[in-house]
């Protein structure tokens, strides 16, 4: 996870292991921003999100998704891609290890869950990231998961709702994962001369090559409360520039004041809202 | 230490000291020294052949970025004719770091578009050493978008490190701008041909770099991250960027096998600097041969090509 401080460095990555119900820590968990001590069951009612301030603590891709489609008819897709370790690549870790290491971790085999499904009983075919799995990165399995998921929202022409939360390309698929980036782009662009709805609702954190193609050309952009987006990471631009990154830079409110979001959605109303969208974007009753 | 040379090429440069001195003796002298240039001519060939014949891939992103390696302006003045350069992405501003405009290749009009790094210290800076902000990749969208209306065949010539990590282009949207060229350029109805000529670096030069044929000059070099930024991150110093560059297999070689690079244009002995009007020749004939093949094939066809050859990486 070190090359991630590079990119965010002032996340703080005790926060990690967030929705992960397998690492046990008691009853009580700790506000990483406000530092009031929550009541489990209570912050999970509340969505992981802290009762006290708001803030909107990251959770998996499964929880994502569990939160967000109905509770019926839910099928995961591509669920049986592998990644694949192409050009060898080692450090001081063989990316293979690594890649064992982060399945072991988090019970995925890569970044990305999809799953088709419904929302107040509308089909749609949703995606979120996984950013505990060698955060979020986009490889071969990121990409190639999200344009299956992507192809059938194409062919059926049911709406594509992406969640991201990830730190951009993974480096250890080198051009590989670049490539992803122009092959997402390709099958949404796709939808968007189709007229099918694809809406991007962008959580903490949002970087690099996921930032740069899928997450930023949705028919909607959004972003959950004070979620971090962007191209460049705030340690390298204040290594080109050399000046201090003005307050709120990259948040979700910094980019709806200047134009790259449509709004900012809280946790807690993601499924009416985004529901509401897509009833009108689809030309249906209002649920 | 010759500065005009880079440092695994030190035993040329020395070579090239001795001819030169040996020339200087040879006008002050009625001294016939013609045999014993030539020989020294031949061995530093052979030498050069050998070295370049071995390079590593950290020596070759050191070509890839060679103070006098050929820019785009240089390529375009050589191969196209009928250059007129348009301005602007009719938002916020021109960037000086995307050359763009129409031409003639061979004749035909075509779309030339290319990243831009600037010569001298003064260019460089009016350059922004090659660092596009939105509005490059916004100007590099609307005429390929315009491109597209008049049948243009689009040629992209791609030399950055990078898209500029600035708080003014974070604030314009540099990703949207990147994604919005990758997602548009995958359906243009008309050939695009990208040529990777000196530093492909990320999603900076791919956002001019989806098309139907992507070309790699020889000692040209693409990658997700650059190596240092790669050793940063895994090794926690830039000195290991040449470990970083071999694992991520920055070269043209490495990329043809993996069958995203479908093409490799050979290098004049010594890399692309070393003879520029026979670089810009070689590249002027592929470009012209391409785009005739790409012009004869039925736009459906054309496009649906692209589109499935985009699925397939990684496969």
């Amino acid at each position: 996870m070190s090359w991630l401080d590079k990119i965010v460095p002032s996340m703080s990555r005790s926060n990690n292991d967030r929705g992960n119900s397998k690492v046990p820590e008691g009853l009580w968990k700790k506000c990483v921003k406000c530092s009031a001590v929550l009541y489990r069951p209570e912050l999970e009612r509340n969505l992981d999100v802290c009762p006290k301030c708001d803030h909107h603590m990251r959770i998996g891709a499964r929880k994502r998704l569990d939160i967000f489609l109905d509770q019926d008819g839910r099928q995961e897709l591509g669920a049986e891609i592998e990644p694949i370790d192409r050009l060898k690549f080692k450090d001081v870790k063989k990316y293979k290890d690594r890649l064992l290491d982060a399945q072991k971790k988090t019970g995925e085999k890569d970044a990305l869950v999809a799953m088709s499904g419904s929302l107040n009983g509308m089909p749609i075919v949703a995606v979120a990231f996984e950013f505990s799995f060698h955060g979020g990165s986009m490889g071969y399995v990121v990409g190639e998961k999200f344009t299956r998921a992507a192809t059938l929202a194409l062919n059926e022409n049911i709406p594509l709702v992406c969640f991201p939360a990830t730190g951009g390309a993974r480096m250890q698929e080198a051009l590989i994962s670049l490539m992803q980036m122009a092959k997402t782009s390709a099958v949404i662009e796709r939808l968007k001369q189709q007229g099918t709805p694809y809406l991007s609702i962008m959580t903490d954190p949002v970087y690099g090559g996921v930032s740069a193609s899928l997450a930023l050309l949705g028919d909607i952009n959004a972003a959950e409360p004070g979620a971090r987006v962007g191209f460049a990471g705030p340690a390298i631009i204040e290594q080109t520039i050399r000046q201090k990154l003005p307050k709120g830079f990259q948040r979700s409110e910094f980019l709806l004041d200047h134009g790259a979001i449509d709004m900012i959605i809280p946790r807690a109303e993601m499924r009416e809202r985004i529901g509401s969208l897509l009833s009108k974007f689809t030309n249906k009753p209002a649920a | 230490m010759n500065l005009n040379y880079l440092d695994f090429e030190q035993p040329i440069a020395d070579l090239e000291g001795k001819i030169e001195e040996l020339q200087l003796v040879g006008s002050d002298n009625d001294l016939n020294i013609g045999d014993e240039i030539a020989k020294l001519r031949e061995k530093n060939t052979k030498l050069t052949e050998s070295i370049y014949s071995n390079l590593t891939p950290w020596q070759v992103v050191k070509v890839a970025r060679h103070p006098q390696r050929p820019y785009t302006a240089d390529y375009i003045s050589r191969i196209f004719t009928d250059f007129d350069e348009l301005h602007g992405d009719r938002h916020f501003g021109d960037d000086k770091a995307i050359i763009g405009g129409v031409a003639r290749l061979d004749g035909k009009p075509v779309m030339v578009i290319g990243e831009e790094k600037g010569r001298s210290v003064n260019d460089k800076v009016y350059r922004n050493f090659g660092m596009p902000k939105p509005e490059g990749y916004r100007k590099a969208l609307r005429l390929m978008e315009m491109a597209e209306r008049f049948k243009m065949p689009i040629i992209t010539l791609i030399d950055t490190p990078g898209a500029y990590p600035g708080i003014d282009s974070e604030e314009r949207g540099i990703s949207e701008a990147i994604a919005q060229n990758l997602a548009v350029m995958s359906r243009l109805r008309t050939p695009i041909i990208c040529t990777v000529i000196g530093e492909g670096s990320s999603g900076g030069a791919l956002a001019i770099g989806v098309g139907d044929q992507l070309n790699m000059l020889q000692y040209s070099t693409y990658f997700v991250i650059s190596p240092e930024g790669c050793a940063n991150i895994i090794w926690k110093t830039v000195e290991k960027a040449p470990l970083a560059a071999e694992a991520m297999g920055v070269t043209s070689t490495v990329l043809e096998e993996l069958g995203i690079v479908d093409e490799t244009i050979p290098e004049p002995l010594g890399g692309a600097h070393r003879d520029l009007d026979l670089m810009a020749d070689r590249l002027r004939q592929r470009l012209s041969a391409q785009v005739d093949e790409f012009s004869k094939v039925d736009m459906d066809t054309l496009i649906e090509k692209r589109y499935q050859r985009l699925m397939s990486y990684g496969n």
